[in-house]
């Protein structure tokens, strides 16, 4: 069964009112857990433990350093085209909004990405809307051939293909994927997403499944913070992210946080995420997959994310930019959200190592895909 | 003299460390020292390999230490066997740690993928050590075709849990012919002494030092936990009795009175 056909036994209402309902009790219960439960996971996600965040920071420190070490993953994102014919209401990038547009060429692609291989960025993510007549996958496959030289890892962040298309980008070298629901709550998905392919909620949750048969070896997935129920969110979020571990079981996969950001077309979030909320989806997502990659782009503030790393964060980006052709070239076209944290990554590397981590910014090598001659 | 040989080559240390999860360069490098190690592996993913200015590949000294590449990530023979050949390539020794852990999760090594891989490693004049779940019958096997060492697992990667497969490590180290290294789980050096005083011939510890406050101690501490094990094994230990037998026997008078 397809993780719709999954989540389409659970009712949100229903699964809303087990979360408000638990006790302190629930949650200390959870804190002992060797192994979380749905439900003990449901206890840490919930409102009573909203007193317990020091515990649950304890725990997932410790697991996180146990897994995965002192060592943080640097990657850096590559906007290579803001074209999208999508309306979703969040996005800067909405087909609706006047703003600048462009779609990087050949050149310019290597151009950005030898500025950031100059920063040391060993792990790259490939961004772009969704506008099939512009942005297809034989341009994908082009620019990561154009730069794959430059880099250890190459992940992609782009419009949902289907299986076929991601084993061309396996071939073609890419060995991750980040796709988010942004909202498991089928009904807010379809008032958010008014028009254009992304509409599809079922094809769209189903996206990192195809990219799991085609063989990709790193799936993120995520909800945007900001838009559904917190609580709902990270519930399915976490739901998700165990059904494809275990579906896929060579595949690592890793979840995201990203939270809403003032965009283009001004929309405001519908659902005020707080910090305390952020760091306890967080620890409780840890808490329930000990092994998942947890990642913070540069959204948040310098000062949230500094205070985040030691509590389960295994992947963070620095110094980027949304917007096409950004690093090589400044304020060329319009980005899809303000970044908060600007900091260069040299500057986040240091802070890394005072927080007493490494900065890791090779840790895969191509010669993984590459098939034997 | 208790040499540690491998493949016809001599080692003093039987500590093996690895070089991943450490908060700092410096840190892993004041570890490896204090370990007193002479075999040193690296994931190749973590390193650049063409690079000479590689952090790792620049600080670790290859007259001093024998730089083991392991191929961590790999999720199948082919895979390994590529990364393997990459490293010779690029002007390591040809040894390779072979890992083949297809399940990202617990890292557990898939017994069929790593036998295809040493086989064809072996065959290309590689010396191959595999990290293998502690299955005596698959040691056996790869010890057959060629290994140069079996590195059965004490307890799954990172969990610092100790000989949690003792009854199976027993017996590799019972019928092996090739040197048992006892690789991941160990947490505390009375892990590693525990492992040695059972026969192994060596272990590696990694993350019990990484994820230490004190790496540098902590690496000093293993250093003497394998070599108190290791004496413990050579003087021989006493057999484990159900009945106690005082040093001056209780009833030694009746033997007395004829």
């Amino acid at each position: 069964m397809s993780f719709f056909g999954e989540i389409n036994h659970y009712d949100q209402k229903e699964i809303l009112g087990q979360i408000m309902e638990k006790r302190p009790a629930d949650v200390e219960e959870a804190l002992h857990a060797e192994r979380l439960s749905l439900d003990a996971f449901q206890a840490l996600i919930s409102p009573a433990a909203e007193n317990y965040l020091e515990p649950m920071a304890v725990r997932a420190h410790e697991i996180t350093k146990q897994r995965f070490g002192n060592n943080i993953l640097m990657y850096v994102p590559i906007y290579l085209s803001n074209e999208c014919t999508n309306g979703c209401l969040y996005c800067g990038f909405n087909a609706c909004n006047k703003i600048g547009r462009k779609t990087l060429t050949l050149e310019e692609i290597e151009e950005d990405a030898l500025t950031l291989n100059k920063h040391e960025f060993r792990h790259v993510l490939l961004l772009t809307g969704e506008d099939p007549d512009r942005i297809g996958n034989d341009y994908l496959v082009a620019a990561v051939k154009k730069i794959k030289h430059l880099f250890g890892s190459i992940s992609i962040e782009v419009y949902p293909m289907d299986t076929d298309g991601y084993k061309q980008m396996v071939e073609a070298g890419v060995d991750g994927l980040t796709i988010y629901q942004e909202t498991y709550d089928p009904v807010l998905y379809e008032k958010l997403h008014p028009f254009g392919k992304k509409r599809d909620y079922k094809w769209r949750l189903e996206t990192p499944e195809r990219g799991g048969e085609a063989g990709l070896r790193k799936i993120g997935i995520g909800a945007l913070l900001g838009l559904g129920n917190f609580y709902t969110e990270a519930f399915f979020t976490g739901l998700h992210a165990l059904y494809l571990a275990r579906r896929y079981w060579r595949t690592q996969v890793s979840v995201s946080f990203p939270r809403i950001r003032p965009a283009d077309g001004g929309f405001a979030p519908l659902y005020n995420v707080t910090d305390k909320q952020m760091v306890q989806g967080i620890c409780a997502t840890r808490l329930l997959i000990p092994d998942a990659g947890l990642v913070l782009s540069t959204r948040e503030s310098a000062q949230f994310r500094d205070n985040l790393i030691p509590l389960g964060i295994t992947q963070m980006s620095a110094g980027s930019c949304t917007a096409p052709g950004g690093y090589a070239h400044e304020d060329e076209s319009t980005g899809q959200f303000s970044i908060d944290d600007d900091r260069s990554p040299e500057e986040i590397s240091r802070i890394i190592r005072a927080k007493g981590y490494e900065a890791v910014w090779k840790d895969w090598d191509p010669a993984f895909l590459e098939r034997a001659s | 003299m208790d040499e540690f040989i491998i493949a016809n080559r001599r080692f003093r240390s039987r500590l093996m460390v690895g070089t991943g999860k450490f908060s700092s360069n410096e840190a892993m490098l004041e570890a490896m020292v204090a370990s007193g190690s002479d075999i040193v592996t690296v994931a190749l993913r973590r390193v650049d390999i063409d690079n000479p200015q590689d952090y790792m590949l620049k600080h670790i000294d290859r007259e001093r230490y024998l730089l083991l590449p392991n191929t961590s990530g790999a999720r199948d023979a082919e895979e390994a066997i590529r990364l393997a050949r990459l490293a010779r390539a690029a002007g390591c020794e040809p040894w390779i740690k072979l890992e083949v852990t297809p399940d990202p999760y617990y890292l557990l090594p898939d017994p069929i993928e790593t036998y295809k891989a040493a086989q064809i490693l072996i065959k290309d004049g590689f010396t191959v050590l595999p990290y293998i779940n502690a299955d005596p019958i698959l040691a056996k096997h790869l010890q057959e075709i060629g290994c140069a060492t079996v590195m059965p697992l004490g307890a799954p990667i990172g969990t610092n849990k100790g000989v949690k497969t003792r009854d199976n490590i027993a017996i590799i180290i019972e019928q092996a012919r090739v040197p048992v290294v006892v690789d991941a789980g160990l947490g505390a050096p009375s892990h590693a002494a525990e492992a040695m005083e059972m026969g192994a011939d060596a272990v590696l510890v990694n993350t019990a030092l990484a994820v230490s406050p004190n790496p540098r101690l902590m690496a000093a501490a293993f250093k003497k936990g394998v070599e108190a094990g290791r004496e413990a094994f050579l003087a021989g230990l006493g057999k484990k009795r159900k009945l106690a037998e005082a040093s001056s026997p209780l009833t030694g008078f009746l033997r007395e009175v004829k």
